[in-house]
């Protein structure tokens, strides 16, 4: 009983903190800013030349902007403290609107733009208002402007859709974990294309066809084996046969699908092999009865009737190589990726492995992004743990 | 007549076809199904080839008896302290270290819970707290480890602390606490499955000869299961020696010798992903040190898996 509690109250602790810590993450603070989009400097020429416009100084204006709402700030030294209230991405932002619709230029608009991210960590009080400047990253000075533009409501705690639509970056404000999913996204549906046919036809093979004989017992063993070896050791495989010896690209989805499948591989044949032997005996005698061919028997029959089974067994397999980091990392998917992956060579990171980075940052912003990355992961998990579970109520048949 | 033969003929050229096109399904079945040989087979090659390149530089010896671990090879021929040492020991120990303080997590706690889960509770508790405990088996090990490094670990120091320890920051306790945590459910379900095998009449001949419900699963029932917790504890452990993020993230990387679980200590597995990370030369002998490492770790997890398998196996057939 109290084993089971220990269990349970750590399942809970875990969630509770994670969930605690990333939860803060999917906001982000903003802060309001006039911004004159001043044809001098964006566009002196007055030509709208899509080049021209994207090559300006935004973030110039960010500042210009800052300097008009403190007005009091003269000293360099200040200017410099000041300007580092809002992001480095900020400037992007405004690139980014401009280039949508070139007639902001000209024109003053207010704009919500991101707050840098140690003022986000003091906005969302994960780090202490009374902290030690060393651990709270802003003076003295730049504390009493945040408290400024709080009061005069410019500062606000928004959803944060960069998480979301963004790749990676060293800034935790304009990070996010669009690039590591797309590449996740990538590497298993890489995984399934190869492990799932592979892993049905060798558990019908093994289950319907094969001989007993030594070469059969021996493949058994060596299924059961495969499917316990330490998923680090199929990641120093994939290095040494997919990355030297084929010469594929390093840090590919397909190198990291294929490694994955290799992976789950042992996860489906078992899985398959339970749900062809789950199948009665009689359907298949009803099947030769009637003249169907061993093979028509189980192509037709059989595997149809199994078929929910293996399936439930495949989006498990799935499940768990979507978690998997390490031979990810044997083969280079922890790159810093700040693209989205366009095609299956392309350099890539996956989910895990993104956490695994964001772990390692030093900013204390990325740890509540961390904690953010693993939600979604989960959320995935989920998801299609669930999948599996309806799948199974679904075409559970007793009989 | 004429129109009999040529329906018999077609018949016969239909069967025919049919026949080829099995043989053809079959071979292709045959031919997946090698896939997963191949992959084992590919594995051995990989690390044992790798590995003899990396033999051939350092001796085999001195690689498993060595006492000491400082990878570096010189880039200089004339570089201080560049003699590069790769004795395995003290990773080794310190991958035994963490994996015994996961199992003195994991051994009681999941033994405990298969105990109470199969004997004593209720069926509503058994179907909820069963997919409970399954669920730490699902959750990711990067998680843990994230969990590892910037919850537990920072605890226990401020305990150690409190206490009047030293803990350094990256200490074998915290990976091997999480990690007990995470092959919970391994322990459990396994000795869940031995506990439920035990025939129903020894357990009701030992209440009917008087004995309490504790002393029949004391006295009684854990004995005939245990072949089979045995062989569940075994798979937990060479689950946790082969385990990478938790210990990657939350123990350290400096090889130290040492029983001591309040120290950082390193694991393989940590070892061969410092050693691969990143761009390097693939002839120098550290790299090839990383596969001689994953050899060894191949064939540890493959006594372990061997040794669990046979202990299951005999007993199952005890009882049929």
């Amino acid at each position: 009983m109290v084993a089971i509690s220990c269990g349970i109250v750590f399942l809970a602790i875990l969630f509770s903190s994670i969930t605690g810590k990333g939860l803060t993450a999917f906001q982000q603070t903003e802060i309001r800013l006039e911004v004159f989009f001043d044809e001098q400097a964006i566009d002196p020429q007055g030509s709208r030349d899509a080049a021209i416009l994207g090559r300006a100084d935004y973030q110039g204006l960010i500042k210009e902007s800052l300097r008009r709402a403190f007005p009091g700030v003269k000293a360099r030294r200040d200017k410099k403290e000041l300007y580092r209230l809002a992001s480095i991405g900020a400037g992007y932002q405004l690139r980014r609107m401009v280039m949508e619709n070139p007639g902001l230029v000209g024109k003053s608009v207010t704009v919500w733009v991101l707050a840098s991210d140690d003022v986000d960590m003091i906005a969302k009080g994960v780090i202490p208002v009374d902290a030690r400047p060393e651990v709270r990253r802003l003076s003295d000075r730049q504390m009493e402007w945040v408290g400024t533009l709080r009061q005069s409501g410019r500062l606000e705690t928004r959803f944060n859709t960069t998480l979301f639509t963004a790749g990676d970056s060293r800034e935790p404000e304009l990070a996010g974990v669009a690039a590591a999913a797309a590449g996740s996204l990538m590497a298993i549906l890489v995984c399934l294309a190869l492990s799932f046919p592979f892993g049905v036809m060798t558990a019908v093979y093994l289950e319907e066809f094969a001989p007993k004989n030594l070469w059969i017992g021996f493949v058994e063993v060596n299924i059961n084996n495969l499917a316990a070896v330490p998923s680090i050791v199929f990641g120093l495989l994939g290095m040494a046969v997919f990355l030297n010896f084929f010469g594929l690209p390093r840090s590919a989805p397909l190198v990291g699908g294929l490694v994955l499948a290799l992976m789950t591989l042992p996860t489906i044949i078992i899985a398959g092999r339970v749900a062809l032997g789950a199948v009665p005996p009689s359907i298949r005698e009803a099947a030769l009865a009637v003249g169907a061919s061993p093979v028509q028997a189980v192509f037709h029959h059989v595997l149809p009737l199994a078929m929910p089974g293996i399936l439930t067994g495949a989006i498990i397999g799935m499940a768990r190589a979507l978690g998997e980091t390490a031979p990810l990392i044997m083969i280079g998917m922890i790159a810093f990726v700040v693209d989205i992956p366009g095609n299956f060579t392309d350099p890539a990171t996956a989910l895990p492995a993104q956490i695994y980075l964001w772990a390692d940052s030093p900013e204390r912003a990325f740890e509540s992004r961390t904690a953010a990355a693993i939600i979604i992961l989960l959320v995935f998990l989920v998801f299609m743990n669930l999948l599996a579970i309806v799948l199974r109520r679904k075409f559970e048949t007793r009989w | 007549m004429v129109v009999l033969g040529i329906a018999a003929g077609s018949a016969a050229a239909r069967n025919r076809r049919r026949v080829l096109r099995e043989r053809l399904v079959l071979a292709i079945l045959v031919a997946g199904s090698t896939v997963a040989v191949l992959t084992t087979i590919g594995i051995v090659l990989s690390l044992v080839i790798e590995s003899y390149r990396f033999f051939q530089v350092i001796p085999v010896t001195d690689f498993l008896f060595g006492l000491h671990w400082s990878p570096q090879t010189a880039i200089r021929a004339d570089q201080v302290g560049a003699s590069g040492q790769f004795g395995a020991v003290p990773l080794l120990a310190g991958t035994f270290l963490i994996s015994a303080i996961a199992l003195t997590v994991a051994g009681p706690v999941g033994l405990f819970s298969a105990i109470y889960l199969s004997e004593y509770a209720a069926p509503f508790v058994r179907a909820i707290v069963k997919p409970a405990l399954e669920i730490l088996a699902g959750i990711p090990t990067v998680v843990y480890g994230f969990f590892a490094a910037l919850v537990v670990a920072p605890l226990l120091r401020q305990g150690g602390e409190a206490a009047g320890f030293e803990v350094s920051s990256e200490s074998a306790l915290a990976a091997g606490l999480i990690m007990g945590v995470m092959i919970i459910p391994f322990v459990s379900s396994i000795s869940d499955d031995a506990i439920t095998a035990v025939p129903r009449n020894l357990k009701e001949g030992a209440l009917g000869l008087g004995a309490t419900r504790s002393e029949a699963i004391r006295q009684v029932i854990l004995p005939a299961a245990l072949p089979g917790i045995v062989g569940g504890l075994l798979l937990a452990a060479s689950r946790a020696i082969g385990e990478t993020m938790i210990v990657v993230m939350a123990a350290g990387l400096s090889a130290n010798l040492t029983l001591n679980p309040l120290e950082a200590v390193t694991t393989v597995t940590v070892q061969i992903v410092t050693l691969l990370t990143g761009d390097q030369e693939f002839d120098s002998a550290k790299t090839l040190s990383a596969f001689a490492l994953g050899l060894l770790l191949f064939l540890v997890t493959l006594v372990f898996n061997v040794a669990a398998l046979r202990v299951v196996k005999k007993y199952r057939e005890h009882y049929e």
